[in-house]
């Protein structure tokens, strides 16, 4: 299939890989930020295939994995109550809040709809002028602006029966808040290839040159991440920290303008909690004041939540690269995709994930 | 009624994890087969029920017997390429084929949605009478129930179906060998698009259109051809990979797939790589994967391609010498890795 057999092609994979280890003269440990390209990595067992001298650290690029428990049962209160109609992207209703997850409330008779696009829950709100539609507006920078064209296009229409519950992320204070642990490792950055479709990536030059590290905007396919990965390496033995971009064929420097314009008119940068993280400051996308309407949180009147991880969970220093799935004394013992203990074992991009479906052993 | 006699069985699914039954219960993974192997076998235990099998197969005095049955409940109940009725015939059907069973006899129990169209009912009477024909077998007894609106989906069709052993193989997960060859019929997922785009209003350049059809007469035609079947099985919910596991599981045997060998349409691969699915977890309902021995292999894939009009049909895989209960597939890039069952149902990805 065109885009895609070319992409996964066993002749140029080798090609790549021989170079990779033609040109690497000392040990680099490279972090992919997406959690779409660790389960490429894993699914084609490309780190395997890598030699032994690069390590590869999976990064916290999974929306599902990294919003807040608080947030989740936030969701799962609102979702409970009557009338709503709760909107989600299928990945989120599997993952465990501190006491239940979604698809639990749907059981439990809660009225909950996957959608694709937040624009879908635009068109359930016109449908559904006596219920309260709420949107669970999670991901990145490549999920924002359609958070943002649904707003603008319920501000425009009138539309009072629809909300977003935020929790829109962004990824280089994440990459930074990495960089900063006194115990990163991190010497090389694979950026998320989609999130730069959109913000382009600019911004991640004040990231290479403060922290001296090269930064390689990279695709998902395996040739993307080989040549990503090779594009990395050169800079690492040559000591440049350059932003270099792999994925030309999506990406340029400025992004989609128009994205971002509807973003900057619609959101403001908050801090925000991640889950596994803790606070990250300036990482969060909340709506502006002239859109506070549409804004879930201050619509529905939500008590304070507190809520305590599970202890055993080590999600979030797997989330920092400072671990990897199969250290989690927990994994694929008590915690497996039906039992989940934290976000990571769900989603289709958290890589614990990953490794339970493409490395576990019987 | 004294209910002593029942107090030994305690509900062996752990309450608190699942007090309610979740949709991924149906789905066709991990969970349903949790269910299946806690609640239903747990309670009904029997040597019959334990081969795991699509039906049971049994003895009468004149000779054996295969029995199964199915419910239906899809939503849309008319897609491309088929509906309700289409499916529940073929569905009965096949898993009698997968016995290695000549199916003779279904019944059919319809509940009925209060409001549910005459005309609706009709067509899909008219399909199953279709169905029923190509795969000759008679509907020859049934029963309906309506219930309250609002409490059905319009209709849920349910399907036994009674078919004939008329030869003396054993045809079961228990029968895999080591060495065998492991054929399919066609192309994956097919089915599951079809029901994901309508469902999901996705639009997409070509329509793609269900692959329901019925198996009997491609399983008939092996046996006719004295090819040595040790397990039959279609490709249902959980598509290519679940079903591999739980033949692995049952056989206890390691299988190896060569993804490169299993077709999958472009158009298939294009929606799948979209919403985040991999074709080989997604629904078939006409497809089959049958185990046989190295030795009768390229004959089998002959007869399915000439004799059936399976013109896809070719060797996706073996049965290996390690006893390690699971499947392992060889990736188109080179690497191999796991292949799972999932948890509950595919779930479309964010980004």
């Amino acid at each position: 299939m065109k885009y895609i057999d070319e992409y996964r092609d066993p002749e140029i994979a080798r090609r790549y890989l021989s170079e990779i280890s033609r040109l690497t003269r000392h040990s680099w440990t490279i972090m992919e930020v997406c959690g779409g390209q660790t389960h490429a990595i894993v699914k084609h067992g490309l780190d395997r295939l890598l030699p032994d001298t690069i390590t590869l650290l999976h990064g916290p690029g999974c929306p599902v994995c990294v919003t807040s428990v608080e947030l989740l049962d936030q969701a799962i209160e609102i979702a409970s109550r009557t009338p709503v109609i709760f909107c989600s992207f299928g990945d989120m209703l599997r993952v465990p809040g501190s006491r239940k997850d979604l698809l639990t409330v749907k059981a439990e008779g809660g009225d909950i709809r996957t959608v694709y696009s937040p624009l879908d829950s635009i068109k359930i709100a016109l449908e559904n002028p006596h219920k309260e539609i709420v949107f669970f507006g999670i991901g990145f920078e490549t999920t924002a602006p359609a958070n943002a064209m649904a707003v603008l296009q319920a501000s425009r229409q009138g539309i009072k029966n629809f909300s977003i519950l935020m929790a829109l992320v962004l990824i280089p204070p994440a990459m930074e808040f990495v960089l900063k642990s006194a115990n990163s490792q991190v010497q090389a950055f694979l950026a998320a290839g989609h999130v730069c479709t959109v913000v382009g990536y600019k911004e991640y030059e004040k990231l290479a040159s403060t922290y001296r590290v090269p930064i390689t905007v990279t695709g998902f396919e395996p040739i993307d991440i080989l040549q990503g990965i090779l594009m990395t390496v050169t800079q690492l033995e040559k000591g440049t920290c350059m932003v270099e971009n792999q994925y030309t064929r999506a990406v340029n420097t400025e992004g989609n303008k128009r994205a971002r314009e509807i973003m900057g008119e619609v959101f403001e940068v908050v801090n925000r909690k991640w889950r596994g993280l803790g606070e990250i400051h300036s990482s969060g996308l909340s709506l502006r004041d002239k859109f506070a309407a549409f804004d879930a949180q201050k619509r529905f009147n939500l008590a304070t939540i507190r809520v305590e991880e599970n202890p055993e969970c080590i999600s979030g220093l797997v989330l920092q690269g400072l671990k990897k799935p199969s250290d989690c004394p927990a994994f694929a013992t008590q915690c497996t995709p039906e039992n989940p203990l934290g976000a990571t074992m769900v989603s289709s991009e958290g890589a614990c994930a990953a490794y339970y479906r493409y490395r576990r052993q019987n | 009624m004294n209910d002593n006699i029942y107090q030994g069985l305690n509900c062996p699914l752990p309450i608190t994890d699942y007090p309610r039954v979740l949709l991924a219960h149906g789905g066709g993974g991990k969970l349903m087969h949790q269910l299946i192997d806690k609640v239903f076998t747990a309670a009904f235990s029997n040597p019959l029920l334990e081969i795991r099998h699509d039906g049971a197969v049994m003895e009468t005095t004149t000779g054996k017997l295969a029995f199964t049955t199915d419910s239906y409940v899809v939503h849309p109940l008319f897609f491309p390429g088929g509906d309700i009725g289409s499916l529940a015939v073929n569905g009965t059907v096949n898993d009698l084929a997968m016995c290695g069973a000549r199916p003779l006899y279904l019944s059919a129990g319809f509940i009925i949605e209060e409001g549910f169209l005459i005309e609706s009912l009709w067509r899909i009477v008219l399909s199953m009478k279709a169905a029923a024909d190509k795969a000759g077998v008679a509907i020859v007894t049934g029963d309906t129930k309506v219930v309250d609106r609002g409490k059905g989906h319009g209709i849920f069709i349910n399907t036994a179906g009674i078919g004939i052993m008329e030869h003396h193989m054993t045809i079961n997960p228990g029968q895999v060998k080591a060495g065998d060859a492991i054929i399919i019929n066609g192309d994956i997922g097919r089915h599951g698009i079809a029901i994901m785009a309508q469902r999901e209003s996705l639009q997409f350049e070509t329509e793609i259109e269900s692959d329901c059809a019925p198996l009997a007469d491609s399983v008939q035609q092996l046996i006719n051809a004295n090819i040595e079947i040790h397990c039959l099985r279609d490709l249902t919910r959980g598509g290519l990979a679940t079903t591999l596991v739980e033949i692995a599981e049952s056989s206890r045997y390691q299988l190896f797939l060569n993804e490169s060998a299993v077709p999958v349409r472009d158009d298939v691969r294009g929606a799948c790589e979209i919403l985040g699915f991999e074709p080989c977890y997604v629904a078939n309902e006409g497809r089959f994967v049958a185990f046989v021995p190295e030795a009768d292999a390229a004959t089998a894939v002959s007869i399915l391609r000439v004799k059936c009009g399976w013109n896809q049909a070719g060797i996706i895989g073996r049965v290996t010498e390690d006893q390690s209960a699971t499947v392992i597939m060889k990736s188109s890039i080179g690497a191999e890795r796991i292949i799972d069952m999932l948890s509950g149902e595919q779930l479309p990805r964010i980004c």
